[in-house]
């Protein structure tokens, strides 16, 4: 049964799960619209590019609240990096993006899921990772285990946005697509563009999709991240070119 | 190890005396959901009840031709949260059960999508259940279970099955789906039956 | 309603399982695709969650949680496949 399966990126050991506390240690913004939080993690076991990890929030009462969260970071360190996206009627990402400040502690579950997982040093089958707005956090955590390690895979992220002031880690996805083995990095932008840019702004279109990405017939390793809709979006199409399903791994993030 | 987190009050959760035990108060409308919303047009929309002889059913236009009830009514789901003063149109069970002969004592709901709830037949008569296909004025939503569900308010809110197509009796009462997942058989809010 | 992947369950499994059970191959007994659990389409509410196989939309899984229990059905699969690797850490 196991050669129907793809095991080629996620399934290998990751750290074992766990509830930790977290130190809310730097508080950034990233857009006008996403906050990244820098936690220094009490027992932490480190975590696999690509893993996420659960926050539960307690009110006095004794309610509470749990959602995940992608780690923009991996490696052996307790230093964990997130990032997130405010969503106006949102229950628990106002709270993180608008209250959570340095010294707020945080439970935390994690490191959570090894499935949508890409590790250095595998067999060089090229990467290529689509993101829909926040979607990006796992896979630039991906895109920088890769430059970290010197590993020379072939990687191509294309990374659908807003507008130009929307671009999560805009300084340092523009550092890896400088690098001797440069990350190629396309983005598209959906509602305002940046001037001069050739294509108007909108929602990616087939055409301009299947430009973007690693042709099928190079059988690449497709990570697919963002909201719910832009998943299946993209992932259908993928199939449409002729890319093996068992190739594309994907990370809804929920809503339409 | 949990803790209050400096800050957090979540949603707002207000008590009120007439709620049951364990519930609080929402002005939204929660959805709850097992999977995809079936897109059900009432062109082919049927709903029939099933007994061990037979079985009768109505299409949407014999359906709206019957008697239909104007209902308001408490609601309350077993994920903590209640409506007060819901206000809904429906043609009530004891109209859709006049004809119908039937030697059993227990039903199962039966939705498009698959979803199955289980009731005991004496909780749906005597004007305690309907087949709901209008909330606050304006057709169901299909989030909301449009065309039509089933209302059982004096249940747990799962029991007033969504996108509901029929009925089938039975000689005994056997789990329907969350009822089958951990859920409780009977589901009385008051008598806080939430699980097993 | 929305879904998620199989993926975000890895939390709340992990909670009962020791390894992570999203990875783990299973066979839908609906259809017969076979695939991690991860691929699975998910929807989730306060209720529970629902496993979905992502072929044919057949329940293949349910994760029911209380404060103090939770309620782990295997519906709509056959057995699962688990990968033998070390763990670390
Ligand atoms: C594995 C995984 C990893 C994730 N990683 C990240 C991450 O790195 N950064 C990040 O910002 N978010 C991430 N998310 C999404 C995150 O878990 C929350 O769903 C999100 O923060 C919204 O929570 P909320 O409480 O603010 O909104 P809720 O109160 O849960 O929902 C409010 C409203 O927004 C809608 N909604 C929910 N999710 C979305 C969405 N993604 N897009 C549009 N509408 C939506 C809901 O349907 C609802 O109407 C991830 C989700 C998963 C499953
Ligand atoms: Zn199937």
């Amino acid at each position: 049964m196991s050669d129907t399966i793809d095991t080629t990126a996620g399934i290998r050991a990751v750290p074992r799960a766990g509830w930790h506390v977290g130190t809310v240690v730097a508080v950034h913004r990233e857009t006008p619209n996403a906050t990244r939080l820098e936690l220094e993690v009490d027992g932490w076991p480190g975590n696999a590019p690509g893993q996420h990890l659960d926050v539960r929030l307690t009110a006095p009462d004794g309610y509470t609240a749990s959602r995940s969260y992608s780690i923009a970071s991996s490696g052996d360190s307790s230093r964990v990096v997130l990032a997130v996206d405010k969503l106006p009627d949102g229950e628990v990402s106002p709270f993180l993006v608008d209250e959570v400040r340095a010294g707020d502690k945080l439970e935390l579950h994690g490191p959570l899921g090894a499935f949508f997982v890409w590790r250095p040093g595998g067999d060089h089958r090229p990467v290529q990772l689509i993101a829909g707005g926040s979607g990006v956090v796992p896979l630039y955590a991906i895109a920088s285990a890769r430059a970290e390690a010197g590993d020379e895979t072939p990687f191509r992220l294309l990374y659908s946005v807003r507008t130009p002031d929307d671009v999560y880690f805009a300084r340092e996805l523009k550092a890896l697509a400088g690098t001797s083995a440069p990350l190629r990095l396309d983005l598209v932008y959906t509602r305002r563009a940046p001037d001069g840019w050739p294509t108007p702004p909108g929602r990616i279109t087939r055409e301009a999709l299947e430009a973007a990405v690693v042709p099928a017939a190079q059988h690449p390793l497709v990570y697919v991240c963002g909201s719910t809709g832009f998943v299946e979006r993209v992932a259908d199409w993928l199939v449409g070119f002729g890319h093996d399903a068992r190739s594309i791994r994907t990370e809804r993030y929920g809503g339409m | 190890m949990s803790f209050i987190t400096r800050g957090f009050g979540g949603r707002s959760r207000e008590r009120d005396d007439r709620l049951p035990p364990g519930q609080t108060l929402v002005h939204d409308f929660p959805v709850l959901s097992a999977g995809p919303t079936p897109e059900v047009d009432t062109a082919e929309w049927e709903f029939t009840i099933r007994t061990e002889s037979g079985s009768q059913s109505w299409n949407w236009d014999e359906f709206m031709a019957l008697d239909i009830d104007e209902v308001s009514t408490d609601i309350h789901c077993v994920t903590h949260w209640s409506k007060l003063g819901t206000s809904w149109r429906g043609v009530s069970l004891d109209t859709l059960f006049e004809h119908v002969e039937t030697e059993y004592d227990y039903v199962m709901a039966h939705s498009y999508g698959g979803y199955t709830t289980n009731v005991p037949l004496d909780e749906l008569l005597d004007g305690k259940a309907w087949v709901a296909f209008e909330f606050d004025g304006e057709p169901l939503d299909p989030e909301h279970g449009g065309p039509a569900r089933l209302l059982v308010p004096h249940l747990y809110f799962w029991k007033s099955a969504k996108w509901v197509r029929g009925l089938e009796m039975m000689p005994s009462d056997e789990p329907g789906f969350w009822e089958q997942n951990g859920y409780h058989i009977h589901g009385d809010p008051w008598k806080e039956e939430r699980y097993w | 309603m929305t879904h998620l992947d199989g993926n975000s369950l890895a939390g709340p499994l992990s909670e009962f399982f020791a390894f992570d059970v999203t990875v783990a191959v299973a066979k839908c007994e609906g259809c017969g695709s076979i695939a991690e659990l991860a691929r699975a389409m998910v929807y989730s509410s306060d209720a529970g969650s629902v496993v979905r196989c992502d072929s044919c939309g057949q329940v293949l899984m349910t994760l029911v949680e209380s404060e103090d229990r939770a309620w782990i059905r295997f519906t709509g699969m056959g057995a699962i496949e688990v990968a033998r690797t070390p763990t670390a850490g």
